[in-house]
């Protein structure tokens, strides 16, 4: 009797090992370990044994089912894992495919360059104001120390519109006005962004149409060097905490002392590339201390109240940031070069 | 402005490097855009400044050891050619034949040994000159070589080959008393600065203004020319004389007279120096006037003395300045005739008008080859008058260049002495003693009163008073101590510095030019902050703009100058465009840009015809405005717009399939619903519209609460045909923005995601084909009650099965209590209800 059970444990551990697949394993299952299988028959044999040939069978019984069971459980586990592998490999996807293209949407170049112009003024206090487009000549150009006639007026090719005294604003300028006139005699903290125009040919550094952001400080204690202090910091945060500034005296008939900020070029760090004509600085904005004049045609007493001005070009800016080389693909909308932003 | 180096070096020492004094200049506020190198070494003692490369320098170096005076004492013919001849020349070392076809040497050909040699510039073998052969500045080498049987290796020069100008119709000869041998460099090397003159600084349109802002900036002291004239004539008075009309217009005219003079061409070093500073030498006298106003910044006229007494009868002429009559007509120099304003100032004599003041005399009185006899006129004339009259008559000349920026009436008197004595010693003349000086409206000199306190509020630094007075003075300005402060008057070179607070701020911009811009400190500012606001209409717009893109949408930004013309092609042809007027350009620039634009979709549909070459997809969006016509003023209202465009395939092409269908009305719809979601807006509603720049079946109108906000749709198939556009539908969408703004609400409030569970259930009902869908909808709304979370369309099926003229729509029903779960009897009940309410209000079937 041992050693029938002996031969059936080794036939099915033999059998076991040939089992290839799920429903061959079930089928030896049944088989070995199933009801009518030979070695649960010998279980039922077990009664009409000798008392003494009955523990000693039994439990050789036993450990037969329970090493078949262990043997079973084993390959069952086997076969799982070959048939997960088995699948995963089938699955194999060639990763260098590329992704589903997916829709985006992009602000405009010239608003990115706004927002950020706009957030690390308006980190330093400053808030936006906004004035018209189309202006009179009073705002553009007299209430700004500019007379008519005035040498000065030359720095400005204007676009006239057919009603007399009505232009299209050639600078933010005529906001200053504005908003001093709404404000005084509060202190003011502004930047003026908005579209301008001028009549000019174009080019690839100059357009007829073009953004414009001015920039006003008005207070009782606001100096020149405060003016460069600001500006400075906003030149850092815009285009990195190296870069190095110069101011050089310059003319604008609203501000006086009058000044233009270059910015060491970044591209070549000042020693002279195309981009900045070989000299190493860029020219990026005017600014000055508010005229007298201005401040008293603004609504407030030159005598007791300082301020500064400012100006720069959001199309020159995004221009050097992205070096990009005609003020054209600005206006252009070619989805092609939009995309790229 | 182009000002030699050399004319510089005649008023002031300077010791700096080119680089060094460019970069002073322009730190200044003289901005100093190139330099022309006239033979000097071009980084001379310069290599380590840090300002090397800041102003871009080109020319040509002369090589000392190979670019020499020289001198030509026998010009002979050549024995095999014509049009060359061969210069026994001395270059202090050797003798030497040098073979040249100069046209200014043939005159000596064949005439020996010449008395007086000629000086000239003498280029030895190897020397690097440009090819006086080529158009333009190509560099060439001396080599050895035989011209027609001749041996050559050396040359004498012309301008063009030397780097001083383009001028190539013969070689340079030097002025006599050219040292031979030594270096043409220490010669005559030189280097032009081309300034950039802001209006504020006119008086710096000449050599002696620029010399005493080196002065300042350099500390070294000025040499100013000397104003002395040598007049040995019998007096001025009695010969002619001066009447002013307006001393506003003309508040000075001053006369100088010389006799006897020899007009011939200038000394050579004259000559160049014109050259230089971009003027083209004519004869020693017209040269002479050019001479003193690039020098001293006054422009002069010279008339011939004899015409004007002849015009006068034989009697001494008078000159009267006075304005034209209107229409009033004169020719000028150029042989233009000049239609005059009731504003232009002329300068007459008792037989009419003789030139237009300040801008260009009259071709009847000028200096001709024969003139003898010169008088010279000197005059001021009001900076805002000239600018006013050579605008109006289109003129640009050098004399009102510097008339309509302000020269002082000082200058006057000035340039005619230092011109009368040029003449003098230039064309031989006689001067006349004195001048007829009218000064008719003496100029005040600016006086104004600063204190430090005035520098530290301005400048925000201490500077003590007499550093102050230091910076002044180094400008010429006369300084008086006053208290704690300092009365300062201005210089009577200066037009520029205003009255009380105006001086001060003219004077502050002195002290820190001079001071040095760069050494002023970078501060944070100390003042208090305004009151703070929001500015909501530009966050909800930058909000929109957030929106949009998150939507999947470009944004472009485009021209706002436009034609009537293209803005009619968002038309069908023949539609009337637009009645309102336009703000239309007096002056435009181009044909296609001449008014601003009242249409943002035109604008749009523009650069979805241009991308529509390159990009099947297009979806893009632009937020701008539009320039309408307003009834509160000439100002028009600048109103805000946002257009959408879609086109092309909804999803992009990949590898793996995907949506390929186009774009259509309903994700255009889908899209602008979105975007109404996402601002909070509620109370929104679609209904059919009709436009003609649209499909008249595929059209809608926006409301916002009762606003029309803007109509969208599918673009017209014969607006399309106007585009050069692909065949596929366009989606597009014109809003008024501010309507959006104003319904965004302040703020909402955001209820908890429901805690018990959701009943779900699909409803399908058949209706009228007719019945807009939008009708169903809020039947089922208002039947469902507040129970009903959540409403979706998932299919509309139009089919034999339901009947003809009967459409399917198939709903998604979401139910939900806050506080429950619904049971089957709530839900039944509310079904019942809903199907109850669609049969009777819409005449609806249950789809079962
Ligand atoms: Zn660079």
């Amino acid at each position: 009797m041992l050693e029938q059970i002996e031969k059936l444990e080794q036939q099915a551990l033999a059998d076991l090992h040939a089992v290839q697949d799920e429903d061959a394993l079930q089928r030896w299952k049944v088989s070995h370990l199933g009801r009518s299988s030979s070695l649960m028959k010998t279980f039922d044999q077990l009664g009409s044994l000798s008392k003494e040939e009955r523990p000693a069978i039994g439990r050789r019984a036993n450990q037969a089912k329970q090493a078949l069971e262990a043997a079973f459980n084993q390959q069952s586990d086997r076969l799982r894992q070959q048939t997960l592998e088995r699948s995963l490999q089938s699955e194999r996807l060639d990763v260098t495919l590329p992704g589903r293209p997916q829709v985006r949407g992009r602000l405009h170049p010239i608003t990115r360059t706004l927002r950020q112009i706009n957030r690390v003024f308006g980190d330093m206090g400053f808030q936006v104001f906004r004035s018209p487009e189309v202006e009179t000549d009073e705002y553009n150009f007299e209430l700004l120390n500019i007379p008519a006639h005035h040498p000065a007026r030359d720095m400005w090719d204007t676009f006239h519109t057919s009603t007399p005294g009505v232009l299209l604003r050639t600078h933010t300028s005529p906001g200053q006005i504005h908003v001093m006139r709404k404000y005084a005699p509060e202190p003011i903290r502004v930047i003026l962004p908005g579209m301008c125009y001028r009549y000019e040919q174009v080019s690839a550094r100059k357009d007829t149409q073009f953004n414009q952001v001015e920039g006003l400080a008005i207070g009782k204690n606001i100096t020149m060097s405060d003016l460069k202090g600001t500006l400075t910091d906003f030149t850092r945060r815009m285009f990195g905490e190296q870069v190095r500034t110069r101011f050089r005296a310059s003319h604008f008939p609203f501000t006086e002392p009058s000044a233009e900020m270059d910015i060491e070029c970044f591209l070549c760090q000042g020693a002279g590339c195309g981009v900045c004509s070989g000299s190493g600085w860029l020219e990026i904005l005017g600014c000055g201390m508010v005229h007298p004049v201005v401040m008293t045609n603004g609504g407030y007493d030159p005598t007791k109240f300082m301020g500064y001005a400012f100006g720069l070009g959001p199309e020159r800016i995004t221009m050097l940031l992205h070096q990009i080389e005609d003020i054209r693909y600005l206006w252009g909308n070619d989805i092609r070069f939009l995309e790229q932003f | 402005m182009k000002i030699p180096l050399s004319w510089l070096k005649d008023f002031v020492e300077i010791t700096l490097p080119l680089p060094e004094l460019c970069h002073l200049l322009t730190m200044a506020g003289l901005e100093v855009e190139a330099v022309q190198i006239i033979g000097l070494p071009i980084h001379e003692n310069a290599s380590d400044s840090p300002h090397l490369h800041e102003v871009k320098m080109e020319g040509l170096t002369w090589a000392p050891d190979k670019i020499v005076v020289a001198s030509v004492s026998e010009v002979m013919p050549h024995p095999n050619a014509d049009r060359l001849v061969l210069c026994k020349l001395f270059d202090g070392e050797q003798e030497h034949t040098v073979l040249t076809g100069a046209p200014n040497l043939y005159p000596y050909k064949g005439l020996g040994v010449l008395s007086k040699p000629l000086k000239v510039p003498y280029a030895r073998e190897g020397a690097r000159i440009f090819d006086g052969h080529q158009p333009g500045q190509v560099l060439t080498t001396l080599k050895r070589a035989k011209i027609r049987g001749v041996d050559s290796y050396s040359m004498i020069c012309s301008e063009k080959e030397l780097g001083i100008s383009e001028e190539h119709e013969g070689v340079i000869i030097l002025d006599d008393d050219a040292p031979v041998g030594i270096p043409l460099v220490d010669y005559m090397g030189d280097a032009v600065l081309d300034i950039a003159i802001t209006p504020n600084i006119a008086r710096n349109t000449n050599v002696l203004g620029v010399a005493r802002e080196i002065s300042a900036l350099t500390g070294q002291p000025m040499q100013p020319p000397s104003f002395e004239v040598w007049a040995e004539g019998p007096a001025i008075q009695g010969q002619a004389d001066v009447q002013i009309t307006n001393p506003e217009l003309n508040p000075r005219f001053v006369l100088g007279l010389i006799k006897d003079v020899h007009i011939k061409p200038s000394p050579y070093w004259v000559q160049r120096r014109l050259r230089l500073a971009g003027m083209r030498p004519i004869n020693n006298i017209v040269d002479a006037t050019n001479y003193a106003m690039l020098e001293i910044g006054e422009p002069l006229h010279a008339f011939d003395y004899d015409s004007l007494v002849q015009r006068a009868g034989g009697k001494a002429p008078t000159i009267i300045t006075r304005t034209a009559q209107a229409g009033e007509k004169l020719t000028t120099l150029d042989d233009v005739e000049h239609t005059l304003d009731d504003f232009t100032v002329l300068v007459c004599d008792t037989a009419g008008a003789l030139s237009i003041a300040g801008v260009m005399g009259g071709a009847e009185s000028e200096v001709h080859p024969e003139t003898k006899n010169i008088l010279l006129e000197g005059a001021a004339w009001n900076f805002i008058n000239i600018r006013r009259t050579a605008t109006a008559q289109r003129m640009s000349t050098e004399a009102s260049y510097r008339f309509s920026r302000g020269v002082h009436p000082a200058m006057a008197e000035r340039g005619v002495k230092r011109c009368l004595e040029l003449m003098r010693q230039w064309a031989e003349g006689i001067v006349s003693q004195g001048l007829v000086d009218n000064y008719a409206l003496p100029a005040q000199l600016a006086c104004v009163e600063i204190t430090p306190q005035d520098v530290r509020r301005w400048l925000g630094i201490d500077l003590p008073i007499d550093e102050i007075a230091d910076l002044l003075t180094r400008l010429e300005f006369h300084i008086q101590l006053k208290g704690n402060g300092l009365v300062v008057t201005a210089p009577d070179h200066r037009l520029d510095i205003g009255e009380g607070l105006i001086g001060v701020a003219d004077l502050m911009e002195e002290i820190a030019r001079i001071y040095g811009y760069e050494r002023l400190p970078e501060t944070r500012m100390a003042d208090e902050l305004p009151p703070q606001r929001t500015n909501r209409e530009l966050e909800l717009e930058e909000r929109m703009r957030d929106v949009l893109v998150n939507l999947g949408l470009q944004e472009i930004a485009t021209y706002r100058l436009t034609s009537p013309e293209r803005e009619a092609r968002r038309l069908p042809p023949g539609n009337a465009p637009d009645d309102r007027p336009y703000v239309q350009l007096a002056n435009p620039i181009a044909k296609d840009r001449v008014v601003l634009r009242h249409s943002l979709l035109a604008s749009v549909m523009e650069v979805i015809e241009r991308n529509a070459r390159t990009a099947q997809r297009q979806a893009l969006f632009e937020m701008s405005p539009v320039y309408l016509d307003s009834e509160e003023g000439p100002l028009p209202e600048e109103q805000l717009r946002l257009v959408i465009a879609l086109t092309g395939p909804r999803a992009l092409p990949g590898w793996q399939s995907a949506d390929s269908g186009n774009m259509d009305f309903f994700d255009l719809k889908g899209l602008i619903a979105a975007m109404l979601e996402d601002l909070h807006i509620q109370n929104i509603h679609f209904e059919p519209a009709e436009h003609p720049s649209f499909h008249p079946g595929k059209c809608a109108r926006l409301l916002v609460g009762e606003h029309q906000t803007g109509i969208f749709g599918e673009l017209h198939p014969v607006v399309q045909q106007r585009y050069e556009l692909a065949e596929q539908a366009h989606l597009v969408v014109d809003l008024d923005v501010k309507i959006i703004l104003d319904a965004i609400p302040v703020r909402f409030t955001a209820a908890p995601a429901a805690a018990f569970p959701p009943v779900l259930e699909d409803l399908a009902v058949i209706v009228d084909e007719t019945l807009p869908a939008a009708q169903v909808e809020s039947v089922l709304r208002a039947a469902a009650g507040k129970m009903l979370a959540n409403l979706s369309l998932f299919d509309v099926y139009r089919g034999e099965q339901i009947g003809i003229g009967k459409k399917s729509l198939a709903y998604s029903l979401t139910y939900q209590a806050p506080d429950r779960t619904l049971t089957e009897k709530e839900i039944t009940a509310l079904r019942q209800r809903i199907i109850r309410r669609l049969e009777q209000e819409l005449g609806a079937k249950l789809r079962s």
